[in-house]
């Protein structure tokens, strides 16, 4: 039986979550498909980092959308998705990487984003008082913050049906094909039609941009996380470094946790990661000279969520360039979770208005050209 | 004892020193495999011959002939060249073979080609309102402190639930001159009858006389309530009392030990972050893994045998330790299989080793108001996380054990989900009118045991962080 | 709670429970061995600082959580006791960078 709907959206994540939601606040009928279950992925088992530091230029924009979202998260859910706002930090080891973030500090600045501020170690000692004494300073970012991922995507899921959009869990999209101006999509025996197909298949999405002859470098990863038993409170804002893959933060339970990009072997077709607890050792060491507190802290957990890595570090964002109705939204590259709430708002201006004020402009998926591939 | 592996590489890695572990090792070992038997605990046994080699109980019939039958499967063990390392925790293994193993404090990593996991069972979680209070244990924790140190409960000591270990564990307190003021008896009334068409098979099976003789070896000496239907113990922040329906009648009394247990559980732990497939057991109301009938997993290498396999009991284990052994010894070392034992002979001792299990699984089945918990009753004993609160992120979305995570840190604490997956698989299967197997079970991961971060951190560099080292 | 029975005739071992001796027995887990003490050896925990004794004493409840020298949240019932070894019951979330 075919159903005709206002929009089809492919994937659970947070991306796929927000911009059903988004479509149901401006009036639209969409169906989500998700071949798990919302957040089952990346979107669920990130870090939960809600982060403007330290992003790429041409996704700034975005980001900042974003954060105006995330600041009244519950309004929008009615649910506060456990969003605290403590700043992140980024700490730069040496003297050398200090005069990286001054000169990142001072580039923003000249294109008139005034988020990210240069610290020095006082002011770093006085939001990180944990922090090793050899550091001499970083970059802050005071209205960043985390939430929970996982409490997060489930909540824009629940909140989308609430609006009325039908939420299909456990079963695949397939046999995507797009016929009189219409976008057909089976779900097991069923099949959806709508006018707008949205891509946010996170680490599937590639596979399905280049079924509709539109490939991309993209890979699959699977960066690891770890996470501690309670510990007391001894840390409030996010920290990352400048020079070394870390990402630390603790929870107001006490947990504290540890990422940054290590990555696990994905096992794509199994829903499945092999940890790589060799580089998780490099995790811990970086943990255990810049904040020697933490030694003693006993790791309870470890564990990888599945995603999509663009080969510039940057998301696909933005209608097709080939197809009328289609719009990409994946390759979130490590980084996505911040932007979700901001992208599935600006995803809906461009389905619903056909533009948006937010500057996507450098994020399309026209900037691959067959011979970047 | 605490000395790290003296290989990267291993033919076969046992993990577990349990009946199943002893005698897998044992076999592969004398095959000419090269074999390490890695163990958590002090010395090899696992629970049911726990503390087989140094207990100080030494007057040999209080623990049973059964208990004894440990000792030669250790010595086995020990002819052999088996490399034993006790007080050794397995924190990791994946489909790649890799083991990651604590010792003392710092961690080593072994490959394996084949891993034969015998990680036995734990008792099955009995959430009763104030199961966590002090001075309630399961009956196995009093078993093992019987066993490995001579230790008999000495207070108001009550025992209840269900279950051979459970009569076992009563007989033994009582010869080693331990109390025990009563033992309340949980088993359904209609399991009887729905066990009776297996008792032909039980009543011809070993455990049929050795089980009842030890009953009334106990109900000569302590009152026994049997039909007992509903259980709560309460204090404060200690056991006062013990609180019980049986035949409509609610009775209290005073205790200072509540010993519990209705049953055993495969310990998946292991096994279900290492990717092996596991089925929900209908019978035996838990997660066994899907194995082939040399116990072989999903998992290319990886085999099961023993309780971990499927609750069998000590006999059952060590005859599947032996078959995963063979078939090990067969894929590595066909000529020296040779010399072992036929694959139809070891069947047929499984076979008649499992007489008699459905009866028992059948009739020892547990009430559902025993696995499945209300209102204030606690179900995950690391995050304290109630039913209530569980059956409400079921009404706000949460649809399974793992979306519960993000809601309430269930199975997120130390124990891993060991002491709350089957009560929260089973509480949102009951709640969302669906079976355990679609609701499904916490995904579960490496570290399966914490470990510091300081021990972590010391973990050797990986080739690329040496190259990058190099290069810099 | 428990006592030992009369044929128990390992040698003693000594261990010190938040700065108190113990006598223990060599062979004994520290579990074991808080819980024939007779002292009070209930831990807290680190969500409500509700009290706890072991539950399971084989490894996999995590309730006999304990600093043993200076090392913290190891399962005590997996430990053996030795000479002179130190012992501290956990109270709430355990302290670290001690």
């Amino acid at each position: 039986m075919t159903e005709n709907v206002d929009a089809i959206v492919v994937g659970g994540g947070i991306h796929g979550c927000s911009t059903t939601l988004h479509l149901c606040l401006a009036g639209l009928k969409p169906v989500l498909i998700e071949k798990d279950y919302a957040g089952r992925h990346a979107s669920g088992v990130n870090a939960g980092g809600v982060r403007q530091l330290a992003r790429h230029v041409p996704e700034i924009p975005l980001s900042i959308r974003s954060m105006g979202i995330w600041e009244k998260i519950a309004d929008l859910l009615d649910d506060d998705c456990s969003f605290e706002s403590h700043g992140q930090v980024l700490v730069a080891e040496n003297e050398d990487e200090l005069a990286v973030c001054r000169a990142r500090v001072a580039e923003l600045n000249a294109l008139g984003f005034t988020h990210e501020e240069l610290i020095d170690a006082t002011e770093l000692r006085r939001l990180v008082p944990a922090v090793a004494d050899s550091c001499p300073g970083g970059v802050v970012s005071r209205r960043d913050g985390a939430a929970n991922p996982a409490q997060t995507t489930t909540a824009f899921r629940r909140k989308a049906e609430q609006l009325g959009a039908t939420v299909r869990e456990g079963v695949a999209a397939s046999n995507i094909r797009y016929s009189d101006g219409l976008w057909y999509v089976d779900v097991g025996s069923d099949t959806y039609a709508a006018p707008v197909l949205v891509n946010a298949a996170g680490a599937w999405a590639g596979t399905i941009a280049a079924a509709l002859g539109e490939p991309v470098p993209v890979e699959t990863v699977a960066p690891m996380l770890m996470i501690t038993s309670r510990v007391p409170h001894f840390i409030d804002p996010v920290v990352i470094l400048r020079g070394r893959k870390l990402s630390f933060k603790q929870f107001k339970n006490g947990t504290v946790l540890i990422g940054g990009g290590h990555l696990a072997t994905p096992y794509q077709d199994r829903n499945e990661t092999v940890l790589d607890w060799k580089s998780l050792a490099i995790s811990a060491r970086t943990v255990f000279e810049l904040f020697p507190v933490m030694r003693s802290a006993t790791i309870v957990r470890a564990w990888a969520g599945i995603e999509a890595k663009m080969k510039d570090d940057i998301p696909v964002f933005g209608p097709s360039s080939r197809h009328k109705g289609l719009y990409h939204q994946f390759g979130f590259s490590l980084h996505g979770f911040q932007l979700g709430p901001g992208a599935g708002a600006v995803m809906a201006e461009l389905i619903v208005n056909g533009g948006t004020q937010t500057r996507i402009g450098d994020l399309g998926i026209d900037r691959f050209h067959p011979s970047t591939l | 004892m605490t000395v790290a592996p003296k290989h990267e590489d291993y033919d076969v890695v046992v993990i577990g020193a349990g009946p199943a572990g002893l005698a897998a090792a044992a076999i592969s070992a004398e095959a000419g495999l090269s074999t390490l038997l890695l163990d958590e605990n002090i010395g090899p046994g696992g629970q049911v011959f726990r503390a087989i080699a140094s207990t100080p109980v030494t007057e040999r019939s209080q623990l049973g002939a059964d208990y004894w039958v440990g000792a030669d499967l250790v010595q086995s063990l020990r002819a052999s060249n088996a490399e034993v390392i006790q007080r050794a925790t397995v924190w990791s293994l994946d489909r790649n073979l890799d083991i990651a193993i604590s010792v003392g404090g710092a961690s080593a990593f072994v490959k394996a080609k084949r891993v034969i996991l015998a990680t036995g069972a734990l008792e099955r979680p009995f959430p009763i309102p104030g199961w966590t209070l002090p001075g309630v244990m399961t009956a196995g924790a009093a078993q093992t402190m019987l066993k490995s140190s001579a230790l008999v409960p000495d207070g108001r000591t009550v025992i209840a639930g269900q279950g051979p270990l459970l009569w076992l564990l009563a007989a033994q307190i009582l010869r080693l001159g331990g109390r025990i003021d009563r033992i309340l008896d949980t088993t359904e009334r209609g399991n009887y009858f729905a066990a009776l068409p297996h008792a032909f098979a039980f009543l011809t099976s070993p455990y049929f006389a050795k089980g009842l003789s030890m009953m009334r070896e106990v109900k000569a000496k302590v009152q026994v309530v049997s039909g007992v239907t509903e259980l709560s113990a309460s204090g404060d922040g200690q056991l006062a009392n013990v609180s019980y329906v049986a035949g409509g009648k609610r009775e209290t009394l005073p205790a200072d030990l509540l010993l519990l247990h209705q049953g055993v559980v495969p310990n998946v732990n292991l096994a279900m972050a290492a990717g092996v497939e596991h089925r929900w057991d209908e019978l035996q109301l838990c997660w066994s893994p899907v194995l082939d009938a040399n116990g072989s997993s999903s998992v290319a290498g990886i085999a099961i045998a023993g309780d971990g396999a499927g609750i069998g009991g000590a006999n059952a284990a060590v005859v599947r330790g032996r078959i995963a052994a063979r078939a090990a010894v067969e894929a590595l070392a066909p000529a020296a299989a040779a010399k072992l034992p036929a694959m139809a002979t070891l069947r047929a001792d499984l076979a008649k080793a499992q007489r008699g299990r459905i009866f028992l699984d059948t009739l020892f089945r547990p009430a559902p108001q025993f696995r499945i918990p209300s209102g204030d009753t606690i179900v995950c004993r690391c995050e304290e996380v109630t039913a209530k609160d569980v059956l409400d992120s079921v009404a706000i979305g949460a649809t399974g054990p793992n979306q519960l995570k993000a809601y309430r840190r269930t199975g997120m604490g130390p124990c891993q989900g060991r002491l709350c997956g089957l009560t929260v698989t089973e509480l949102m299967a009951q709640a969302r009118g669906k079976s355990p197997q679609e609701i499904g079970y916490y995904r579960l991961r490496a570290p399966v045991k914490p470990i510091t971060l300081a021990e972590l951190a010391a973990v050797p560099k990986s080739e690329d962080d040496v190259k990058a080292v190099v290069r810099g | 709670m428990f006592r030992r029975s009369e044929q128990d005739k390992r040698p003693q071992v000594q261990i010190f429970v938040d700065g108190v001796a113990v006598a223990a027995r060599q062979g004994d887990t520290v579990s074991a061995a808080l819980l024939a003490s007779g002292q009070d050896a209930r831990r807290s925990t680190a969500v409500s600082g509700a009290p706890r004794l072991p539950y399971c004493m084989m490894g996999v409840c995590f309730d006999c959580l304990v600093t043993i020298d200076g090392v913290g949240n190891r399962q005590g019932c997996l430990v053996p006791v030795a000479e002179g070894m130190q012992i501290e019951i956990q109270k709430g979330k355990r302290e670290i960078g001690r």
